[in-house]
Protein backbone atom coordinates (compact mmCIF):
# COMPACT_ATOMS: atom_id res chain seq x y z
CA UNK A 1 0.00 0.00 0.00
CA UNK A 2 1.55 3.24 -0.81
CA UNK A 3 1.55 5.93 1.45
CA UNK A 4 -0.85 8.14 0.45
CA UNK A 5 -3.20 5.92 0.81
CA UNK A 6 -2.12 4.99 4.30
CA UNK A 7 -2.54 8.74 4.96
CA UNK A 8 -6.04 8.59 3.37
CA UNK A 9 -7.05 5.91 5.48
CA UNK A 10 -5.85 7.54 9.00
CA UNK A 11 -7.20 10.96 7.97
CA UNK A 12 -10.83 9.26 7.34
CA UNK A 13 -10.17 6.89 10.80
CA UNK A 14 -9.44 10.09 12.57
CA UNK A 15 -12.00 12.73 10.72
CA UNK A 16 -14.82 10.12 11.24
CA UNK A 17 -13.94 8.78 14.49
CA UNK A 18 -13.53 12.12 16.24
CA UNK A 19 -17.04 13.20 14.75
CA UNK A 20 -18.70 10.49 16.12
CA UNK A 21 -17.02 10.86 19.61
CA UNK A 22 -17.80 14.47 19.36
CA UNK A 23 -21.59 13.44 18.42
CA UNK A 24 -21.55 10.79 21.38
CA UNK A 25 -20.53 13.21 23.66
CA UNK A 26 -23.00 15.65 22.73
CA UNK A 27 -26.03 13.32 21.91
CA UNK A 28 -25.80 11.06 24.61
CA UNK A 29 -26.45 13.33 27.08
CA UNK A 30 -29.00 15.63 24.64
CA UNK A 31 -31.08 12.57 23.50
CA UNK A 32 -31.25 11.56 27.31
CA UNK A 33 -32.90 14.54 28.38
CA UNK A 34 -35.06 14.84 25.49
CA UNK A 35 -35.97 10.82 26.38
CA UNK A 36 -36.66 11.29 29.88
CA UNK A 37 -38.14 14.78 30.46
CA UNK A 38 -41.23 16.10 29.33
CA UNK A 39 -41.67 19.99 28.25
CA UNK A 40 -43.48 21.81 25.54
CA UNK A 41 -42.64 21.18 22.27
CA UNK A 42 -41.01 18.37 22.77
CA UNK A 43 -42.72 16.56 20.11
CA UNK A 44 -41.34 19.32 17.37
CA UNK A 45 -37.83 18.78 18.59
CA UNK A 46 -38.01 15.32 18.01
CA UNK A 47 -40.03 15.98 14.70
CA UNK A 48 -36.66 18.34 13.60
CA UNK A 49 -33.82 16.07 15.03
CA UNK A 50 -35.68 13.19 13.01
CA UNK A 51 -35.41 15.35 10.23
CA UNK A 52 -31.87 15.55 11.16
CA UNK A 53 -31.06 12.27 10.96
CA UNK A 54 -32.25 12.05 7.22
CA UNK A 55 -30.23 15.75 6.47
CA UNK A 56 -28.61 15.32 3.38
CA UNK A 57 -24.81 15.76 4.04
CA UNK A 58 -24.50 18.30 1.08
CA UNK A 59 -26.53 20.75 3.06
CA UNK A 60 -24.86 20.28 5.90
CA UNK A 61 -21.26 21.31 3.75
CA UNK A 62 -22.92 23.92 2.44
CA UNK A 63 -24.14 25.82 5.91
CA UNK A 64 -20.59 24.75 7.38
CA UNK A 65 -18.69 26.41 4.26
CA UNK A 66 -20.44 29.48 4.75
CA UNK A 67 -19.86 30.01 8.11
CA UNK A 68 -16.14 28.79 7.42
CA UNK A 69 -15.62 31.00 4.29
CA UNK A 70 -13.04 33.52 4.87
CA UNK A 71 -15.32 36.87 4.58
CA UNK A 72 -18.23 34.56 6.44
CA UNK A 73 -18.69 34.88 10.44
CA UNK A 74 -16.61 32.21 11.50
CA UNK A 75 -13.56 33.28 8.69
CA UNK A 76 -10.93 34.78 11.05
CA UNK A 77 -10.37 31.24 12.49
CA UNK A 78 -9.02 29.81 9.19
CA UNK A 79 -10.98 26.59 9.25
CA UNK A 80 -12.21 25.81 5.60
CA UNK A 81 -10.37 22.81 4.06
CA UNK A 82 -8.76 21.78 6.94
CA UNK A 83 -9.53 18.48 8.72
CA UNK A 84 -11.16 20.17 11.35
CA UNK A 85 -13.58 21.85 9.01
CA UNK A 86 -14.57 18.40 7.74
CA UNK A 87 -15.12 17.02 11.85
CA UNK A 88 -17.11 20.20 12.44
CA UNK A 89 -19.36 18.73 9.08
CA UNK A 90 -19.43 15.69 9.96
CA UNK A 91 -20.24 16.05 13.97
CA UNK A 92 -22.99 17.98 12.43
CA UNK A 93 -24.32 15.01 10.50
CA UNK A 94 -23.77 12.46 13.31
CA UNK A 95 -25.56 14.71 15.73
CA UNK A 96 -29.13 14.36 15.22
CA UNK A 97 -28.38 10.51 14.04
CA UNK A 98 -27.13 9.99 18.19
CA UNK A 99 -29.75 12.47 19.61
CA UNK A 100 -32.65 10.49 18.04
CA UNK A 101 -31.44 7.30 17.84
CA UNK A 102 -30.70 7.28 21.60
CA UNK A 103 -33.68 8.99 22.60
CA UNK A 104 -36.09 6.63 20.81
CA UNK A 105 -34.04 3.88 22.52
CA UNK A 106 -34.50 5.46 26.46
CA UNK A 107 -38.32 5.76 25.43
CA UNK A 108 -38.68 2.22 24.91
CA UNK A 109 -37.41 1.38 28.13
CA UNK A 110 -40.21 0.68 30.58
CA UNK A 111 -41.61 4.12 32.56
CA UNK A 112 -42.09 2.20 35.59
CA UNK A 113 -38.49 1.37 35.78
CA UNK A 114 -36.97 4.85 36.47
CA UNK A 115 -39.72 5.19 39.39
CA UNK A 116 -37.68 1.34 40.55
CA UNK A 117 -34.69 2.77 40.72
CA UNK A 118 -35.75 6.11 42.71
CA UNK A 119 -37.76 3.68 44.86
CA UNK A 120 -33.96 1.58 45.52
CA UNK A 121 -32.63 4.41 46.35
CA UNK A 122 -30.73 5.63 42.93
CA UNK A 123 -30.01 9.06 42.40
CA UNK A 124 -30.89 11.02 38.86
CA UNK A 125 -27.17 9.92 38.06
CA UNK A 126 -27.56 6.70 38.70
CA UNK A 127 -30.79 6.46 37.35
CA UNK A 128 -29.41 7.32 33.69
CA UNK A 129 -26.27 5.40 34.06
CA UNK A 130 -28.46 2.10 35.02
CA UNK A 131 -30.68 3.54 32.14
CA UNK A 132 -27.75 3.77 29.60
CA UNK A 133 -26.63 0.18 30.54
CA UNK A 134 -30.36 -1.49 30.15
CA UNK A 135 -30.43 0.18 26.82
CA UNK A 136 -27.16 -0.52 25.90
CA UNK A 137 -27.84 -2.85 22.53
CA UNK A 138 -30.01 0.03 20.84
CA UNK A 139 -27.54 2.87 22.27
CA UNK A 140 -24.80 0.73 20.73
CA UNK A 141 -26.47 0.99 17.47
CA UNK A 142 -26.91 4.91 17.71
CA UNK A 143 -23.37 4.60 18.17
CA UNK A 144 -23.10 2.81 14.63
CA UNK A 145 -25.25 4.59 12.80
CA UNK A 146 -23.84 7.40 13.34
CA UNK A 147 -20.40 6.60 12.33
CA UNK A 148 -21.69 4.85 9.21
CA UNK A 149 -23.49 8.45 8.54
CA UNK A 150 -20.01 10.17 8.28
CA UNK A 151 -17.71 7.90 7.29
CA UNK A 152 -19.36 7.10 4.32
CA UNK A 153 -20.92 10.97 3.82
CA UNK A 154 -18.81 12.57 0.43
CA UNK A 155 -20.48 15.93 0.06
CA UNK A 156 -19.84 17.53 3.44
CA UNK A 157 -16.03 16.63 2.95
CA UNK A 158 -15.61 17.92 -0.21
CA UNK A 159 -17.56 21.16 0.06
CA UNK A 160 -15.23 22.38 3.27
CA UNK A 161 -11.96 20.33 3.18
CA UNK A 162 -11.08 20.84 -0.79
CA UNK A 163 -10.10 17.12 -1.11
CA UNK A 164 -6.74 18.68 -0.88
CA UNK A 165 -3.92 15.72 -1.32
CA UNK A 166 -2.13 15.52 1.49
CA UNK A 167 -4.00 17.64 3.62
CA UNK A 168 -7.82 16.86 3.36
CA UNK A 169 -8.28 13.89 1.06
CA UNK A 170 -10.28 11.19 3.00
CA UNK A 171 -11.58 8.26 1.37
CA UNK A 172 -14.86 9.04 0.01
CA UNK A 173 -13.45 12.10 -1.57
CA UNK A 174 -10.48 10.41 -2.78
CA UNK A 175 -13.11 8.05 -4.89
CA UNK A 176 -15.09 10.72 -6.40
CA UNK A 177 -11.62 12.50 -7.88
CA UNK A 178 -9.94 8.58 -8.87
CA UNK A 179 -13.57 8.16 -11.02
CA UNK A 180 -13.38 11.73 -12.30
CA UNK A 181 -10.20 10.74 -13.79
CA UNK A 182 -11.62 7.44 -14.85
CA UNK A 183 -9.17 5.89 -13.20
CA UNK A 184 -11.50 2.96 -11.69
CA UNK A 185 -9.33 0.17 -10.64
CA UNK A 186 -7.95 3.01 -7.94
CA UNK A 187 -11.81 4.13 -7.52
CA UNK A 188 -12.45 0.49 -6.76
CA UNK A 189 -9.44 -0.39 -4.70
CA UNK A 190 -10.03 2.78 -1.75
CA UNK A 191 -13.73 1.55 -2.39
CA UNK A 192 -13.09 -2.10 -0.96
CA UNK A 193 -10.72 -0.06 2.04
CA UNK A 194 -14.04 2.18 2.35
CA UNK A 195 -16.11 -0.72 3.20
CA UNK A 196 -13.72 -2.93 5.14
CA UNK A 197 -12.59 -0.13 7.37
CA UNK A 198 -16.10 0.50 8.22
CA UNK A 199 -16.65 -3.36 8.54
CA UNK A 200 -13.83 -3.41 11.12
CA UNK A 201 -15.56 -0.63 13.51
CA UNK A 202 -18.99 -2.13 13.39
CA UNK A 203 -17.63 -5.35 13.51
CA UNK A 204 -15.81 -3.88 17.23
CA UNK A 205 -18.77 -2.30 18.21
CA UNK A 206 -20.91 -5.51 17.60
CA UNK A 207 -18.83 -7.44 19.31
CA UNK A 208 -19.62 -5.29 22.21
CA UNK A 209 -23.22 -4.98 21.59
CA UNK A 210 -23.68 -9.04 21.37
CA UNK A 211 -21.52 -9.45 24.61
CA UNK A 212 -23.93 -7.17 26.07
CA UNK A 213 -26.85 -9.59 25.25
CA UNK A 214 -25.50 -12.02 28.25
CA UNK B 1 -44.87 7.78 71.38
CA UNK B 2 -44.89 9.40 67.69
CA UNK B 3 -45.49 6.45 65.17
CA UNK B 4 -42.64 5.30 63.26
CA UNK B 5 -44.30 6.36 59.81
CA UNK B 6 -46.76 9.18 59.77
CA UNK B 7 -48.75 10.82 56.96
CA UNK B 8 -50.62 14.03 57.47
CA UNK B 9 -52.88 15.65 54.64
CA UNK B 10 -51.37 14.29 51.30
CA UNK B 11 -52.94 15.83 48.34
CA UNK B 12 -52.60 14.89 45.23
CA UNK B 13 -54.53 15.52 42.38
CA UNK B 14 -54.40 12.87 39.34
CA UNK B 15 -57.27 14.17 36.90
CA UNK B 16 -59.34 12.69 35.51
CA UNK B 17 -59.43 9.63 37.49
CA UNK B 18 -59.50 10.79 41.12
CA UNK B 19 -57.64 13.21 43.73
CA UNK B 20 -55.47 11.24 46.01
CA UNK B 21 -56.31 12.89 49.72
CA UNK B 22 -54.79 11.12 52.90
CA UNK B 23 -55.94 12.98 55.91
CA UNK B 24 -54.04 11.12 58.26
CA UNK B 25 -52.44 7.78 58.08
CA UNK B 26 -49.54 5.58 60.96
CA UNK B 27 -47.74 2.70 61.10
CA UNK B 28 -45.87 1.68 64.13
CA UNK B 29 -42.45 -0.03 64.07
CA UNK B 30 -43.27 -3.86 62.85
CA UNK B 31 -46.24 -3.59 61.53
CA UNK B 32 -48.14 -4.58 58.41
CA UNK B 33 -50.80 -2.28 57.29
CA UNK B 34 -52.61 -3.95 54.03
CA UNK B 35 -54.76 -1.03 51.92
CA UNK B 36 -57.11 -2.84 49.56
CA UNK B 37 -58.84 -1.42 47.09
CA UNK B 38 -60.84 -1.53 43.31
CA UNK B 39 -58.61 -0.69 40.51
CA UNK B 40 -57.78 2.81 39.53
CA UNK B 41 -58.62 3.79 42.93
CA UNK B 42 -55.41 5.46 43.62
CA UNK B 43 -53.37 2.55 45.63
CA UNK B 44 -49.92 2.88 43.52
CA UNK B 45 -49.96 6.30 42.88
CA UNK B 46 -50.97 6.30 47.18
CA UNK B 47 -47.13 4.31 47.45
CA UNK B 48 -45.38 6.60 44.45
CA UNK B 49 -46.06 9.27 46.52
CA UNK B 50 -45.32 8.27 49.34
CA UNK B 51 -41.80 7.19 48.26
CA UNK B 52 -41.26 10.90 47.04
CA UNK B 53 -41.55 9.62 43.36
CA UNK B 54 -44.67 11.58 42.82
CA UNK B 55 -44.91 15.05 44.21
CA UNK B 56 -47.81 15.38 46.26
CA UNK B 57 -49.77 18.88 45.94
CA UNK B 58 -49.07 19.21 49.74
CA UNK B 59 -48.60 16.88 52.86
CA UNK B 60 -45.96 15.70 55.76
CA UNK B 61 -44.63 12.54 55.46
CA UNK B 62 -42.27 11.59 59.14
CA UNK B 63 -40.25 8.44 59.41
CA UNK B 64 -39.03 7.74 62.89
CA UNK B 65 -40.32 11.17 63.50
CA UNK B 66 -38.42 13.28 61.32
CA UNK B 67 -39.41 15.39 58.27
CA UNK B 68 -37.14 13.98 55.47
CA UNK B 69 -33.89 16.01 54.54
CA UNK B 70 -34.28 15.32 50.92
CA UNK B 71 -35.82 12.86 48.36
CA UNK B 72 -32.99 10.74 48.11
CA UNK B 73 -32.15 10.51 51.32
CA UNK B 74 -35.77 9.63 52.67
CA UNK B 75 -35.65 6.92 49.49
CA UNK B 76 -32.59 5.68 50.32
CA UNK B 77 -34.44 4.40 53.73
CA UNK B 78 -37.42 2.95 52.28
CA UNK B 79 -37.46 0.08 49.72
CA UNK B 80 -40.27 0.10 46.87
CA UNK B 81 -41.66 -3.52 45.45
CA UNK B 82 -43.82 -2.63 41.98
CA UNK B 83 -46.44 -5.41 40.98
CA UNK B 84 -44.06 -6.20 37.93
CA UNK B 85 -40.60 -7.16 39.32
CA UNK B 86 -39.00 -4.55 36.63
CA UNK B 87 -34.98 -6.65 36.85
CA UNK B 88 -32.55 -5.68 35.17
CA UNK B 89 -31.59 -7.15 31.92
CA UNK B 90 -28.16 -8.91 33.96
CA UNK B 91 -27.31 -11.33 36.53
CA UNK B 92 -29.56 -11.87 39.96
CA UNK B 93 -26.48 -11.35 41.54
CA UNK B 94 -26.15 -7.66 39.79
CA UNK B 95 -30.12 -7.27 40.49
CA UNK B 96 -30.05 -7.90 44.29
CA UNK B 97 -26.89 -5.71 44.53
CA UNK B 98 -28.18 -2.75 42.69
CA UNK B 99 -29.73 -0.78 45.57
CA UNK B 100 -26.83 -1.57 47.89
CA UNK B 101 -24.42 -0.13 45.67
CA UNK B 102 -26.52 2.90 44.88
CA UNK B 103 -26.31 3.17 48.45
CA UNK B 104 -21.94 3.33 48.30
CA UNK B 105 -21.75 0.30 50.74
CA UNK B 106 -18.71 -1.48 51.35
CA UNK B 107 -18.26 -4.48 49.14
CA UNK B 108 -18.16 -7.45 51.62
CA UNK B 109 -21.49 -5.91 53.44
CA UNK B 110 -22.76 -5.64 49.65
CA UNK B 111 -21.82 -9.64 49.21
CA UNK B 112 -22.88 -10.38 53.01
CA UNK B 113 -27.00 -9.07 52.16
CA UNK B 114 -26.84 -10.68 49.01
CA UNK B 115 -25.90 -13.91 49.88
CA UNK B 116 -28.28 -13.69 53.16
CA UNK B 117 -31.41 -12.61 51.68
CA UNK B 118 -30.46 -15.42 48.26
CA UNK B 119 -30.19 -17.77 50.99
CA UNK B 120 -33.74 -16.61 52.73
CA UNK B 121 -35.85 -16.35 49.55
CA UNK B 122 -34.22 -19.59 48.31
CA UNK B 123 -33.16 -18.37 44.93
CA UNK B 124 -29.15 -18.71 45.83
CA UNK B 125 -29.06 -21.48 43.26
CA UNK B 126 -30.24 -19.05 40.28
CA UNK B 127 -27.37 -15.92 41.72
CA UNK B 128 -25.50 -16.31 38.36
CA UNK B 129 -28.13 -16.91 36.05
CA UNK B 130 -29.66 -13.91 33.84
CA UNK B 131 -32.68 -12.21 35.38
CA UNK B 132 -34.69 -12.32 31.79
CA UNK B 133 -34.72 -16.06 32.26
CA UNK B 134 -36.90 -16.31 35.22
CA UNK B 135 -40.19 -17.73 36.34
CA UNK B 136 -42.94 -14.94 37.36
CA UNK B 137 -42.63 -16.16 41.08
CA UNK B 138 -38.71 -16.42 41.00
CA UNK B 139 -38.65 -12.85 39.51
CA UNK B 140 -40.65 -11.46 42.52
CA UNK B 141 -38.48 -13.45 44.93
CA UNK B 142 -35.67 -11.83 43.05
CA UNK B 143 -37.27 -8.42 43.75
CA UNK B 144 -38.27 -9.02 47.26
CA UNK B 145 -34.66 -9.80 48.25
CA UNK B 146 -33.30 -6.58 46.28
CA UNK B 147 -35.60 -4.65 48.29
CA UNK B 148 -35.03 -6.86 51.46
CA UNK B 149 -31.37 -6.41 51.75
CA UNK B 150 -31.58 -2.97 51.87
CA UNK B 151 -33.39 -3.39 55.35
CA UNK B 152 -35.85 -0.52 54.81
CA UNK B 153 -36.93 1.46 57.36
CA UNK B 154 -40.42 1.08 55.43
CA UNK B 155 -41.18 -1.41 53.11
CA UNK B 156 -43.71 -0.32 49.93
CA UNK B 157 -45.40 -2.99 48.26
CA UNK B 158 -47.08 -2.44 45.34
CA UNK B 159 -49.61 -5.93 44.46
CA UNK B 160 -46.26 -7.38 44.10
CA UNK B 161 -47.90 -10.71 44.18
CA UNK B 162 -51.32 -10.16 41.63
CA UNK B 163 -49.29 -11.51 38.68
CA UNK B 164 -48.34 -14.83 40.42
CA UNK B 165 -50.07 -17.98 40.17
CA UNK B 166 -51.95 -19.64 43.37
CA UNK B 167 -49.94 -21.95 44.34
CA UNK B 168 -46.45 -19.39 43.75
CA UNK B 169 -48.66 -17.10 45.63
CA UNK B 170 -49.26 -18.86 48.61
CA UNK B 171 -45.46 -19.97 49.27
CA UNK B 172 -44.29 -16.54 48.89
CA UNK B 173 -46.78 -15.09 51.79
CA UNK B 174 -45.58 -18.01 53.88
CA UNK B 175 -41.86 -16.86 53.29
CA UNK B 176 -42.71 -13.29 53.71
CA UNK B 177 -44.79 -13.35 56.96
CA UNK B 178 -41.82 -15.72 58.38
CA UNK B 179 -39.60 -12.67 57.29
CA UNK B 180 -41.60 -10.28 58.40
CA UNK B 181 -42.40 -11.85 62.14
CA UNK B 182 -38.04 -12.27 62.36
CA UNK B 183 -37.31 -8.98 60.99
CA UNK B 184 -40.02 -6.67 61.82
CA UNK B 185 -39.93 -4.57 58.50
CA UNK B 186 -42.74 -1.70 58.69
CA UNK B 187 -44.53 -2.87 55.94
CA UNK B 188 -47.33 -1.04 53.63
CA UNK B 189 -48.80 -3.49 51.19
CA UNK B 190 -51.14 -2.29 48.71
CA UNK B 191 -53.33 -4.78 47.29
CA UNK B 192 -56.68 -5.28 45.11
CA UNK B 193 -57.52 -8.79 47.15
CA UNK B 194 -59.42 -8.69 50.10
CA UNK B 195 -57.99 -11.88 51.12
CA UNK B 196 -54.67 -11.64 50.43
CA UNK B 197 -55.04 -7.95 52.71
CA UNK B 198 -56.53 -10.00 55.49
CA UNK B 199 -54.24 -12.91 55.56
CA UNK B 200 -51.15 -10.43 55.16
CA UNK B 201 -51.70 -7.21 57.18
CA UNK B 202 -51.76 -7.13 60.96
CA UNK B 203 -54.18 -3.82 59.93
CA UNK B 204 -56.77 -3.01 56.98
CA UNK B 205 -57.19 0.14 55.36
CA UNK B 206 -60.28 0.07 52.80
CA UNK B 207 -59.61 2.87 49.73
CA UNK B 208 -62.30 4.28 47.62
CA UNK B 209 -61.83 7.01 44.98
CA UNK B 210 -57.91 8.10 46.73
CA UNK B 211 -59.17 8.39 50.09
CA UNK B 212 -58.74 5.49 53.02
CA UNK B 213 -61.99 5.57 54.12
CA UNK B 214 -62.18 2.80 56.86
CA UNK B 215 -58.99 1.57 59.04
CA UNK B 216 -58.91 -1.05 61.40
CA UNK B 217 -57.76 -4.39 62.59
CA UNK B 218 -58.78 -6.59 59.75
CA UNK B 219 -61.60 -8.74 61.26
CA UNK B 220 -63.65 -5.62 62.66
CA UNK B 221 -62.86 -4.43 59.23
CA UNK B 222 -64.47 -6.86 57.66
CA UNK B 223 -67.25 -7.81 60.25
CA UNK B 224 -68.58 -3.47 60.41
CA UNK B 225 -68.26 -1.59 56.90
CA UNK B 226 -68.20 2.10 58.00
CA UNK B 227 -70.99 3.06 55.47
CA UNK B 228 -72.80 1.91 52.61
CA UNK B 229 -69.98 2.31 49.94
CA UNK B 230 -67.05 0.44 51.80
CA UNK B 231 -70.28 -2.38 52.22
CA UNK B 232 -70.98 -2.53 49.22
CA UNK B 233 -67.08 -2.85 48.14
CA UNK B 234 -66.74 -5.42 50.61
CA UNK B 235 -69.87 -7.59 49.32
CA UNK B 236 -68.34 -6.86 46.09
CA UNK B 237 -65.16 -8.03 46.75
CA UNK B 238 -66.03 -10.98 49.35
CA UNK B 239 -69.24 -12.29 48.12
CA UNK B 240 -68.91 -15.15 50.87
CA UNK B 241 -69.27 -13.27 53.73
CA UNK B 242 -71.48 -11.18 55.40
CA UNK B 243 -70.77 -7.41 56.08
CA UNK B 244 -72.50 -5.32 58.52
CA UNK B 245 -72.82 -1.38 57.37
Amino acid sequence: MDTEILAIILLSLRVSLTATLISLLVGLPLGTALALSRFRGQTMLLSLINTGMGLPPVVVGLVVAMLLWRSGPLGTLNLIYTPTAIIIAQTLIALPVVVGLTASALQQVDERLRWQLAGLGASTWQQVLTLWLEARLPLLAALMAGFGAVISEVGASMMVGGNIKGQTRVLTTAIVLETSRGAFDRALVLGGLLVGLTFLVNWGLTVIQQRGRR
Amino acid sequence: MKPWFEVRDLYLPRAPHFTLHVEHLSLERGEVLAIVGPNGCGKSTLLLALAHILKPVQGEIRLNGHLPANDLAYRRQIALVLQDALLLNTSVWNNVTLGLRFRGLPRPEVRRRAEYWLERLGIRHLAHWPATKLSGGEAQRVSLARALALEPALLLLDEPFAALDAPTRERLYTDLQAIWRETQTTTLLVTHDLEEARRLGTRLGIMLAGRIVQMGAPEEVLARAAGEQVGAYLKHSHPKRAFNP
